[in-house]
């Protein structure tokens, strides 16, 4: 009976919301062209007035920069939330829930493979206003990179102290700059610095500054969380 | 690309998304397992980036890089608004289905049971 109430409710508002995006139409001109000056205005000052070949990026972090910032402070609520939702008493941290003992070739492999992973992900955050990707893909190839090697070796650890003090330096640095901005040009994260030339690495003003901190946040954040599921003890009273 | 391919997308893509968010609340709805619970809600997820992400597209346009074919020809792009926004939403998904598994984690240290039907208040 709640099955079928379900599959009929689901139903209507499914009709409805395919029903409404079908009229829109896939990839239709008319409904970006012209009539979304928006998109226009976006991608024009993308290039006059930052330099920057990415607009993603550049809407991402200097655009909407103030967004961004709630959003990583979300997912530092996030991580802050899993810290004390499972919070433990210091003797009994120690044992692993997920304890399995990988093969040699997944150690072996994995060693030889965990820099190239944490080197992906650097230089993803840092062309972040110049390719595809960016703090936080970088951020989340990183925390991958620690994945793997907690998943290899069960002996591996993470630095609790480690992980949060890389947190909270790249945090400052966002605000820091979001202020320096408010200094110089008189609004919260102006982009202060030259946007230099198109296309190279030193360009962009602060765009490229923000985007290595969040991606430092990021990853920091995401090994936390890894860590912090993965040594939870397994102990209900069954 | 050919009309009948991009007519069979214009229906596809949608229709993809749409399906997507209905299996994941579905999933959310009827399922016993709290687990279960939360990855139909990550379904959701899913589906409502593909929409977002899908809603700006146009025909024939390209990502919103300049790259310096492209250089010349902004009108080619795709809108870029969406895309950003769906980073953002990604973003905040991955928190909830963080925050919810810690919660599922702790109930199960505390009643030694995934199934909500033996945790009691959790029924609808």
């Amino acid at each position: 009976m709640k099955k079928l109430l379900v599959i009929v409710l689901l139903a209507v508002l499914g009709f409805y919301t395919a029903s409404t995006f079908f009229d829109i139409g896939f990839g239709s001109p008319h409904f970006v062209k012209g009539i979304d000056p928006v998109k226009d205005i976006y991608i024009n000052q993308t290039v006059k007035s930052l330099n920057v070949p990415n607009a993603v990026t550049s809407i991402v972090v200097n655009f909407r920069g103030f967004d961004t910032l709630g959003e990583v402070t979300v997912l530092f609520l996030a991580v802050t939330v899993l810290g004390s939702v499972l919070y433990k008493k210091r003797h009994e941290v120690g044992e692993r829930s997920v304890l399995f003992s990988a093969s040699s070739v997944v150690t072996s492999g994995a060693k030889l493979i965990f820099p190239a992973i944490i080197l992906l992900g650097a230089y993803v955050f840092i062309h972040g206003h110049l390719s595809p990707g960016g703090g936080f893909q970088g951020g989340v190839i990183i925390a991958t990179g620690f994945l793997l090697m907690l998943l290899s070796y069960e002996s591996y650890s993470v630095s609790h102290k480690a992980l949060s003090i890389v947190e909270s330096l790249a945090g400052i640095t966002f605000a820091g700059v979001g202020l320096l901005g408010l200094l110089h040009g008189g609004s919260f994260l102006h982009n202060f610095l030259p946007t230099g030339v198109m296309n190279s690495l030193f360009s962009g003003g602060i765009i490229p500054i923000i985007y290595i901190a969040v991606g430092f946040k990021v990853a920091a954040e995401l090994t936390g969380v890894i860590y912090t599921v993965l040594n939870e003890k397994g102990e209900g009273n069954e | 690309m050919n009309e009948s391919l991009f007519s069979l997308l214009n229906y596809g893509v949608y229709g993809t998304a749409v399906i997507l968010m209905l299996i994941g609340l579905y999933g959310a709805l009827i399922k016993k397992s709290l687990l279960k619970i939360v990855i139909g809600l990550s379904v959701v997820d899913s589906g409502l980036n593909l929409l977002i992400v899908a809603l700006g597209y146009y025909k024939g346009g390209t990502a919103p890089i300049f790259s310096p074919a492209y250089l010349a020809h902004p009108q080619l792009m795709v809108d870029p608004v969406p895309q950003a926004l769906v980073l953002t939403a990604i973003v905040i998904g991955f928190g909830v289905t963080a925050v919810a598994l810690a919660l599922v984690i702790r109930l199960y240290r505390h009643h030694g049971t995934l199934n909500i039907d033996q945790i009691k208040n959790l029924k609808w």
